[in-house]
């Protein structure tokens, strides 16, 4: 699961995509997660970042984050 | 040739900046931004309250010009007075309606020592809503399927072509998407009251609207294209805000219809994006769209380039410009005074 690569995300969880002019706001998780992405981290290790940083149970976190990959697909934001 | 530092006079219609705008402002701001030398603007206005005419910090002086019906002797007779007092290097027309006698002079204002950049004839009458499908067909670009008709019989003919929804077009201005044979009546009779016939009728194309603005230099080059998205509209469907996108496939389609068509000056392609990804062309405007300074924002400075290849001086074509450049247009009560009114309706000249 990859972001477009042309998709543009700031510090603040505001997101752009150039190709279709639409624009998203993530809250400050999802921000940090898109920040992780970009920067070529894989899931794997976003989610243990996560499981270390914040109090979340493995199988809920697994959950939000299917919810989460399933907007971005939603909005057209990974690569298909 | 013009040499930079000489003042260049450049002759613009298309000053109604109203909620339906002209392009004329637009335009005559990418020029003063973008010569880089000082510039006169002469504005050809239409009606006396167009409100260029009053905005003196953009248009030096205003003439107004007859009505495309009156005729192209009584235009050229109008741009010869107004060339031997301003002495014009250039005419750059905004309007669909005033093109074709634009077009038609074009060759007598050279002799005139007056350039223009304007597509020619064939070019025009070719992107025509009422030859688009042929010429989609002819250019292997998409194009939605339509029928012009002149009786509202024939609206039974489309929706069996087509089905519903329907577009009913007028031939210059006004669409409306009609869900049943009576909307489709109504359209009919409502736009062309107002149009005239014949009424186009097109197959209803689903998808996200997008807008190009396109440069030509006659001989197949695209000198520049800057796709736009509108991010809100008035109730005429005019953008009042839009933002500029990255997509190689609309800057490739842009290149084809320049290459395909040989499309010498500015104008506006007005697609849709199908869910499939399909690029439909619904619209070819002859010239600028009144959006046209969003090109300058993004780095296509198109009013200028388009001046500099009519004065013959070298114009490289763009390759770089900004994506998630927005426009947000305003209104704005400009105050003037009664003789200045007085002035533009009874001399003809402000």
């Amino acid at each position: 699961m990859y972001l477009r690569k042309n998709i543009a995300t700031s510090e603040a969880g505001f997101i752009f995509n150039p190709a279709t002019g639409d624009s998203f706001s993530a809250n400050p998780i999802a921000a940090e997660i898109l920040h992780l992405l970009k920067q070529g981290n894989t899931v794997a290790q976003i989610k243990e970042s996560l499981l270390a940083t914040y109090e979340v149970e493995p199988l809920r976190l697994d959950r939000d984050w299917d919810d989460f990959f399933n907007q971005l697909k939603e909005a057209n934001l990974l690569e298909s | 040739m013009n040499t930079p530092d000489k003042l260049l006079t450049i002759a613009v219609t298309g000053l109604n900046a109203i909620d339906s705008p002209g392009p004329g402002i637009a335009v005559i701001r990418g020029l003063r931004e973008g010569l880089n030398r000082p510039v006169r603007i002469i504005g050809l206005s239409y009606e006396i309250l167009e409100p260029g005419i009053y905005m003196h910090e953009v248009v030096d002086k205003t003439y107004q010009i007859p009505y495309p019906a009156a005729g192209t002797t009584a235009l050229l007779n109008r741009l010869q007075y107004i060339h031997g007092q301003e002495n014009l290097q250039l005419i750059i027309p905004n309007f669909d309606a005033e093109l074709p006698q634009f077009i038609r002079l074009a060759p007598t204002l050279k002799a005139m020592g007056i350039a223009s950049f304007l597509p020619t004839a064939a070019q025009f009458a070719a992107r025509d809503k009422i030859n688009l499908f042929q010429f989609g067909q002819q250019h292997q670009l998409l194009v939605p399927r339509d029928k012009s008709i002149h009786s509202v019989a024939e609206l039974q003919s489309c929706e069996e072509s087509f089905g519903y929804p329907l577009v009913v077009k007028g031939k210059f201005y006004d669409a409306v998407v009609t869900y049943t044979l009576e909307q489709a009546q109504k359209a009919f009779y409502k736009i062309s009251a107002k149009w005239g016939l014949p009424i186009i009728v097109q197959e209803f194309i689903t998808g996200t609207e997008i807008n190009i603005a396109v440069l030509g230099d006659g001989n197949g080059k695209m000198i520049s294209a800057i796709p736009m998205r509108k991010l809100y509209i008035t109730d005429k469907g005019k953008a009042w805000s839009g933002i500029t996108l990255q997509d190689d496939t609309l800057i490739q389609l842009a290149r084809d219809f320049i290459a395909a068509t040989q499309w010498k000056g500015g104008c506006e392609l007005e697609i849709m994006r199908t869910e499939k990804n399909e690029l439909y062309i619904m619209e070819i405007n002859p010239r600028f769209p009144a959006w046209i300074y969003l090109t300058a924002a993004a780095g296509q400075n198109q009013p200028a380039a388009l001046a500099r290849m009519a004065l013959g001086e070298d114009q490289p074509v763009y390759d770089d410009y900004e994506a998630g450049k927005i426009f947000v247009r305003y209104a704005w009560d400009h105050i003037t005074d009664i003789n200045e009114f007085h002035q533009i309706s009874g001399k003809g000249e402000l």
